[in-house]
């Protein structure tokens, strides 16, 4: 039983380790490989596609391609413009990008947990984590860009002025007592943002593949007839964990669009 | 790592993955793709007949305004015809009236120039008588020569 349990766990510990041209050492170089290649890899995918709809798109009955992109574009549109009321040529492409491009990285979650590294190991890889958004350097990137996106637009909106009034103002009042304070609690506010843009993001899908790994656990858990049963139990088990995946990461992926587009349209926002 | 039976369970559970996808997610992406074409192809046809229609209908007002411009032309020339038939009418009814007019004065001027022309002869006989009795130095009984006389005036 404890060498099962060391196996299992062993396994689980070599499907957590990512790819990084130092492996094992750690550090700020210890750059992750397979989240970068993985995320490039869907990225320029879901480009190429959408470009190519969108150059040969025409004004009348769109083929299903055309028909499809539209459908997702109509639909990340209409939430931003729900929510922000203001020039979209921004916000939305970057709805849009934040939407699919999540999606997509979450997706990776549905493949065979054991499949890419084994693909990769054919390679003599043996570590590759196929869920980039699993990876908190991934999410963190994401966030922040969508803070710096944040800061930008604030000061766009309001002026370095107004932003700076209405950080030391809100949302007390403008009593000179209430400026430290003031200061203090939109500090707060303004970190927890992309600190619970990529946690949230990261945490479900971390906790979806720990999830995939642990039922995947049961495969080579027993033997004989129990070990049969196991494994049969660990089919069912991923199978309905996937499927209640699929849910889970187009959530993610729509939580963190539509956070990215309150996020910036509050920017906007005067107090 | 090694190629081992999780592989292959986790490629089952795969496999029911997309097995579910394509019987219950597909299916309704795809519905939405074809009522999308479906909406924007009666969307364009739409407009299509719409236009159609309206160049249809351009063509129907320009022939009923064709058409009208001829009914006017149609009254108008019958409203002159028919004014010139009522000055025609009213012309011709009043040389009627005229020639009757003229007719009538004719005729009194005839009557009073016969009544003059008998007053006339009525003095002249007088006169003749008057004149006669004169030159005989002796009344003409009128009564006697009556006839005489009546044969005078008319002679006269």
């Amino acid at each position: 039983m404890a060498s099962e349990q060391g196996g299992l766990t062993e396994y689980i510990q070599h499907h957590l380790t990512h790819l990084t041209p130092h492996a094992g050492k750690g550090g700020f170089w210890a750059v992750h490989l397979d989240s970068i290649t993985v995320s490039l890899v869907l990225g320029v995918l879901f480009s190429l596609w959408f470009w190519l709809k969108a150059r040969k798109a025409t004004a009348g009955v769109p083929g299903r391609g055309q028909a499809f992109v539209e459908i997702v574009l109509e639909f990340v549109d209409g939430q931003v413009k729900d929510v922000f009321h203001g020039d979209r040529r921004v916000l939305g492409p970057l709805a849009l990008t934040v939407f699919l491009w999540v999606f997509l990285m979450n997706a990776m979650d549905l493949l065979p947990v054991d499949l890419l590294p084994w693909i990769t190991g054919k390679f003599g890889i043996g570590h590759f984590r196929a869920v980039p958004t699993a990876d908190v350097n991934m999410t963190f990137a994401m966030s922040l860009t969508v803070f710096v996106l944040i800061i930008f637009y604030s000061f766009k909106a309001k002026g370095a002025g107004g932003y700076m009034h209405e950080l030391f103002t809100a949302p007390f009042g403008k009593h000179p007592a209430l400026w430290i304070p003031n200061f203090a609690l939109n500090l707060v506010e303004l970190a927890s943002k992309p600190v619970s843009l990529a946690m949230r993001l990261f945490g479900n899908m971390y906790a979806g593949e720990l999830v995939f790994m642990l039922i995947a656990g049961l495969f080579s858990a027993g033997a004989g007839v129990a070990g049969w049963a196991l494994y049969g139990a660990g089919i069912i088990g991923y199978t309905v964990w996937g499927l209640f995946h699929i849910l889970i990461i187009s959530i993610q992926a729509f939580i963190f669009m539509v956070l990215t587009i309150v996020y910036i349209s509050m920017a906007h926002d005067h107090h | 790592m090694d190629f081992n039976a999780t592989l292959i369970g986790e490629m089952l559970s795969f496999a029911i993955l997309i097995w579910f996808c394509v019987h219950f997610i597909w299916p309704h992406i795809n519905k939405a793709i074809e009522e999308r074409q479906i909406k924007i192809a009666e969307g364009l046809n739409a407009a299509e007949r719409a236009h159609a229609e309206l160049k249809s209908a351009d063509v129907k007002v320009a022939a009923e305004i064709k058409q009208a411009r001829l009914q006017a032309t149609e009254i108008i020339d019958k409203a002159q015809q028919q004014a010139n038939q009522i000055i025609d009418k009213a012309r011709g009814e009043a040389i009627v009236e005229i020639n009757r007019l003229k007719a009538s004065a004719q005729d009194d001027i005839a009557m009073m120039a016969q009544r003059a022309r008998e007053q006339l002869r009525e003095q002249v006989g007088a006169l003749a008588v008057q004149g006669a009795s004169r030159i005989v130095q002796r009344e003409v009984d009128a009564s006697t020569h009556k006839a005489l006389l009546d044969q005078l005036a008319a002679e006269i």
